[in-house]
């Protein structure tokens, strides 16, 4: 069977840079086999989440101000129909996780996460984001944000530039259209797997008082 | 109706439910044409709604010197359907802690409120759903339903964010309503008729904004802040405020739920655009001159509902225009620009109105 | 100087004295409180402004180095305290008698866990309550195991520590409560889209009116500090970038010239102008960036796009000689990393020529805005002492009638030559602060084009440095006008290639702190607006 070439926002199959885990993705689409019917629900779906990728208003430092210049005129993410930056997790697709996590906001980042509506995706932006950056050594600094959420995209730079922050969105989006809503979808097994073994334990007592 | 314009659907309809009514009893074909016009309804009301989100983000990615929406399908036509695809199968959350029946019932009221409103609007030579003699009223006191339900959304989240959001809007939009309906009031009183079918045949040689000259531009003008205000749009987005209360009443709606208060914002737009055009800019009516046949007869070539959606778009976006430009009023602001300017220069601008009809000093 | 240690060392016979380019004064604790007083009190010493409280701990004993100047003569000086009980180190508080001590204070409270008696506040200030140890002291245990990452919830009390001094002399440990019990808490933040960033507000109000508000730091806080004392003096720089990411340059140079006066290294002419020009470049990219998000803050998001233009402009130019758009680690100890890009002048002159027009623009679509006037004019009125005696300097402070350039101040690198007036309002509203920034463009304009005709056409951009640079023992102050007012650098060498204490003073603290005062019983929607015009940024205020 000939492997279904996943492309997104017109750039060709031949432009990306990473090809082989999306190919992967798709031969594992693949061989657990599905039925026309579903099949192009599925198509439709995804053609629709994949395009339509609202992210949450989210930033903690320098990779957010990079983040305002990619809604600018000069990078217009609205091109691709990013632009609806909800403030409201409840709304949004995804979180651009632009900026250093610290212990401090750990707890807060988390919950953000768990507000946001499925399908949800995470994109870990900045070199902060991915390994604490150059703020690793620090006391007070989470050393990436892997171990809290599960992360669909990194996008490495400190910051990183627009452009590149345009691409991480577009892999995103490839990554979504290899997907599955009907029968199992293969990020969201992960992705719970993820959170049972990350759960967030209830706090007995939450305020000490 | 007369033949203003080539198109006139009233022929059509009759028609159609003389075909209906031959085939069948006439309970069957009422019910059937109840049926097909709600799915009309239903299917014009999503298409004008999404095509309003790409309108609105088209409009302001020009006004900011950007492309906007342009790689899903051409000129991005299709961004608003990938939009709604995904909406649409988006969780939605279930909270806790939470009235989940006002919780859930809240959106439809807003949407239903906005879809009744809806009905009432005439969209070309004899295509109205309902044309009855107090149309206007109607009109009124459904789009008052909204309201309700966006106070009810804010209140039933259980969230301080939502609570702030519903009550400033409360009291926007209460104030606001008066504005609305003494200025349609005006209108009224110039065209002596609720009836929406007869306000647009009165103005088939002179639209009410020409004939009733000086009273009819205050109305206008004070009808379009209040409208604006009515549908939370920017200068007068309090109630969604993002800056100050993250998405304001519907700060904790996901999915299809949220999708129902964005679809209520975009048409609720275009409500007050219609209804601008309707009492203002001579609703479906070509632009016409008395005396000159020639020329009404070219304007006629163009079809009524082209006339209708055209106005409206047109006031759709000096309403976009507003939002894009000015910053937002603060609450205070907001209620003492109602009650201290708008409404005092409303009541003289009704007397005004009367008088200019008794004494007869218009067009027309 | 001379006269200034008499005096004091009359009033304070305990006090002794180091001289260096700033007067130090040791004093013992219990007189410490007498001592900053009559230095803010007396007429003739007038130190009404406390610039910073840079914690300490020499392994022997813990302390404070307080620096304070003086707005009327523009002098230093700085007083030196210290105790040597490092389980239970207590101090004076002076927060009676500068506002912006509590949080000082609070600063040191949360990193060297020294208790200040009187502090009306003595919570920790960046890190969670239940944080174990003290993690710019020397011998604290970083091991992760002991404050590991969690998931959980943040631990919070709605109660904070105070110890008072009894008539008796005695200390009493006391738990007020923060807010009242029936007050309606509103959390706003931190992740908020009005913040700029991490910060939070826990916000009483009434209706929607604000009656108090409490501010959370540390959602950001990564221990640069901290982080500097294991690196060498180069690799220190890079970390100014991450700061306040608008004035990376200005915080640069405000690093750089603090270690190069250290070492005793004399920075070429042409790399001081390049420094200075870069400065007003980052400035007037800054404000330009202030000016959009205030104004999409108050919901005129227009503005954004077209202030962004002549960000992008400048950040263009800026990418051809540093190679980045953002963190661009341009200057060096020494000079700068690399020569200006040949096209550097007609860049400028490009951008310089679009400027006035520009700022017309902004000015017609939004400053004389009916509605950007009601809802700015007369909001967050901040008093020139206030503004004192919180530290709120840049544009902000200048606002509120103190010129407290720093450029003109103390003036330092090339700024003496240049010919520009400190823009200077009394108003003291956010109409003020928001016409004060808008002036500071161009502003920073002329002085560029004066910086131009002075850049010397040839000649190094970098002076001969080690490659291993090693300060003498001691300790050194710099401070230098960032885009959003003072930034200082408390440098002390041990001797060795790393700093002892590096201590950053940010403008943005302060900034943040002041807006509780200034909100109060003011609408919630004038706290986005007071909160945008102090114009904080948050990895700065947090470090």
């Amino acid at each position: 069977m000939e492997m279904k070439q996943v492309t997104a926002q017109g750039l060709p199959y031949e432009a990306w840079k990473d090809n082989e885990y999306i190919e992967k993705l798709v031969s594992e689409l693949q061989a657990s086999g599905t039925n026309v019917l579903v099949g192009s629900l599925d198509k439709l779906i995804n053609w629709g989440r994949s395009n339509s990728l609202w992210p949450l208003t989210f930033a903690t430092s320098c990779c957010g101000i990079e983040f305002v210049s990619l809604g600018a005129a000069r990078f217009d993410m609205a091109r691709f129909g990013w632009e609806v930056a909800r403030a409201s997790p409840r709304q949004a697709d995804f979180m651009m996780v632009a900026g250093t996590i610290v212990h401090r906001m750990v707890p807060v980042f988390r919950r953000l996460y768990d507000q946001l509506a499925e399908p949800k995706y995470v994109i870990a932006c900045g070199s902060c984001a991915i390994s604490g950056g150059p703020f690793r050594k620090s006391y007070h600094v989470a050393k990436g944000i892997e171990d809290i959420v599960p992360v669909d995209v990194f996008c490495p730079g400190c910051p990183p530039r627009p452009e590149a922050m345009i691409y991480s969105i577009m892999q995103l989006s490839r990554k979504v259209k290899v997907e599955r809503f009907f029968g199992g979808v293969n990020r969201q097994e992960s992705q719970n797997e993820f959170l049972a073994a990350h759960p967030v334990t209830e706090n007995p007592a939450d305020n000490i008082d | 109706m007369s033949n203003y314009t080539i198109d006139n659907f009233s022929s059509l309809s009759t028609w159609f439910d003389t075909m209906l009514n031959s085939y069948m009893p006439s309970w069957l074909a009422t019910t059937l044409e109840c049926v097909l016009v709600g799915v009309g309804l239903l299917l014009v009301y999503s298409v004008l709604a999404l095509f309003y989100i790409l309108y609105e983000r088209k409009i302001c990615a020009y006004f900011q010197c950007r492309l906007g929406p342009n790689r899903v399908g051409p000129w991005g036509l299709l961004q608003s359907i990938a939009d709604m695809f995904k909406i649409l199968i988006k969780e939605l959350i279930s909270l806790n802690h939470i009235d989940k029946f006002l919780f859930a019932l809240a959106p439809y009221l807003v949407i239903i409120a906005s879809m009744l409103c809806f009905a009432v609007l005439p969209w070309g030579n004899g295509l109205q759903i309902i044309d009855f003699n107090i149309g206007i009223f109607f009109l009124l006191a459904c789009s008052s339903i909204g309201v309700l339900g966006i106070l009810l959304a804010g209140w039933s989240s259980n969230n301080k964010f939502t609570l702030i959001g519903a009550l400033r809007s409360g009291a926007q939009m209460v104030s606001y309503e008066l504005s609305v309906g003494l200025s349609i009031l005006t209108m009224v009183v110039f065209a002596g008729t609720m009836d929406v079918g007869k306000i647009v045949t009165a103005q088939a040689d002179h639209w009410f904004i020409f004939s009733a000259h000086i009273p009819a531009i205050i109305a206008f003008i004070i009808y379009m802040i209040a409208g604006t205000a009515e549908t939370n749009r920017g200068p007068f987005d309090l109630p969604e405020a993002e800056s100050e209360l993250t998405a304001g009443y519907h700060t904790e709606y996901s999915g299809i739920h949220f999708g129902f208060f964005y679809l209520a914002e975009y048409l609720n737009l275009f409500i007050v655009s219609g209804v601008a055009t309707l009492l203002f800019f001579g609703g479906w009516m070509p632009f016409r001159v008395a005396g000159w046949d020639g020329f009404n007869e070219i304007m006629g070539y163009i079809p009524s509902v082209v006339w209708f959606l055209g106005k409206a778009f047109v006031i759709s976006f000096i309403i976009i225009w507003f939002k894009w430009t000015y910053p937002r009023l603060r609450i205070d602001q907001l209620l003492s620009l109602e009650w201290k300017y708008l409404l005092p220069v409303n009541l003289v601008n009704l007397a005004l109105m009367v008088w200019i009809v008794v004494e007869g000093w218009y067009f027309g | 100087m001379a006269n200034l240690q008499e005096k004091i060392s009359r009033l304070f016979p305990e006090a002794t004295f180091e001289e260096g380019e700033i007067l130090l004064v040791n004093i013992p604790d219990a007189r410490l409180h007498d001592l900053v007083k009559t230095l803010r009190d007396d007429k003739d010493m007038n130190f009404d402004y406390l610039v910073t409280i840079v914690g300490m701990d020499w392994v022997s004993s813990l302390g404070c180095v307080y620096y304070l100047t003086s707005t009327v003569s523009k002098e230093f000086i700085s007083v030196k305290t210290s105790t040597t009980d490092r389980d239970n180190p207590m101090l004076h508080s002076i927060a009676d008698l500068y506002r912006i001590a509590v949080f000082y204070e609070r600063e040191v409270f949360d990193f060297f866990g020294i208790k200040f008696i009187n502090n009306p506040d003595m919570r920790r200030l960046f890190l969670n309550i239940d944080w174990v140890g003290y993690p710019f002291r020397k011998d604290y245990d970083a091991n992760p195991e002991i404050n590991p990452v969690s998931i959980e919830n943040e631990r919070q009390t709605d109660h904070t520590d105070v110890w008072m001094e009894q008539p008796d002399g005695s200390i009493k440990h006391e738990r007020p409560r923060v807010f009242n019990e029936d007050d309606f808490v509103v959390n706003i933040g931190p992740q908020h889209p009005a913040t700029h960033g991490v910060l939070r507000f826990r916000t009483a109000v009434d209706g929607e009116t604000i009656q108090k508000i409490d501010v959370y730091m540390g959602y950001i806080h990564r221990g640069v500090e901290k982080l500097c004392e294991d690196l060498t003096y180069m690799q220190t720089l890079h970390y100014m970038d991450r700061l306040d990411y608008f004035s990376a340059h200005n915080y640069h140079h405000g690093l750089c010239l603090c270690i190069e006066k250290a070492a005793g290294i004399e920075v070429p002419r042409r790399a001081q102008v390049i420094r200075t020009l870069m400065d007003e470049l980052s400035r007037i990219a800054s404000h330009c960036l202030f000016i959009g998000t205030f104004c999409m803050d108050l919901g005129a998001t227009t503005m954004l796009f077209y202030t962004l233009r002549v960000r992008e402009q400048i950040l263009d130019i800026m990418e051809k000689t540093c190679g980045a758009r953002m963190t661009f680690n341009y200057d060096c100890i020494g000079g700068v990393m690399a020569d200006l890009d040949p096209n550097f002048v007609e860049d400028v002159k490009a951008l310089l020529a679009v400027l006035d027009k520009n700022v017309a623009e902004y000015n017609k679509l939004f400053t004389g805005n009916v509605i950007a006037q009601n809802r700015l004019t007369g909001v967050g009125h901040l008093s020139r002492e206030d503004a004192i005696s919180y530290a709120i300097t840049g544009p902000s402070g200048r606002a509120s009638g103190w010129a407290c350039d720093v450029r003109k101040t103390h003036p330092y690198s090339v700024y003496p030559e240049l010919k520009f007036e400190q823009v200077v309002r009394t108003e003291g509203d956010s109409m003020a602060r928001f016409k004060n920034r808008v002036d500071e463009i161009l502003q920073s304009k002329g002085i560029i084009e004066q910086l131009l005709e002075i850049l010397p056409a040839e000649g190094e951009y970098c002076a001969k440095v080690p490659k291993v640079l090693k300060l003498p023992v001691g300790h050194w102050f710099q401070v230098v006008e960032g885009c959003r007012g003072l930034f200082g650098i408390y440098l002390e060498s041990d001797g060795s290639t790393k700093p002892y204490r590096l201590k950053i003073v940010p403008p943005g603290l302060p900034a943040a702190a002041v807006v509780d005062h200034i909100t109060r019983n003011q609408k919630i929607a004038d706290l986005i607006t007071i909160g945008g015009s102090m114009d904080y940024i948050v990895p700065d205020m947090d470090r």
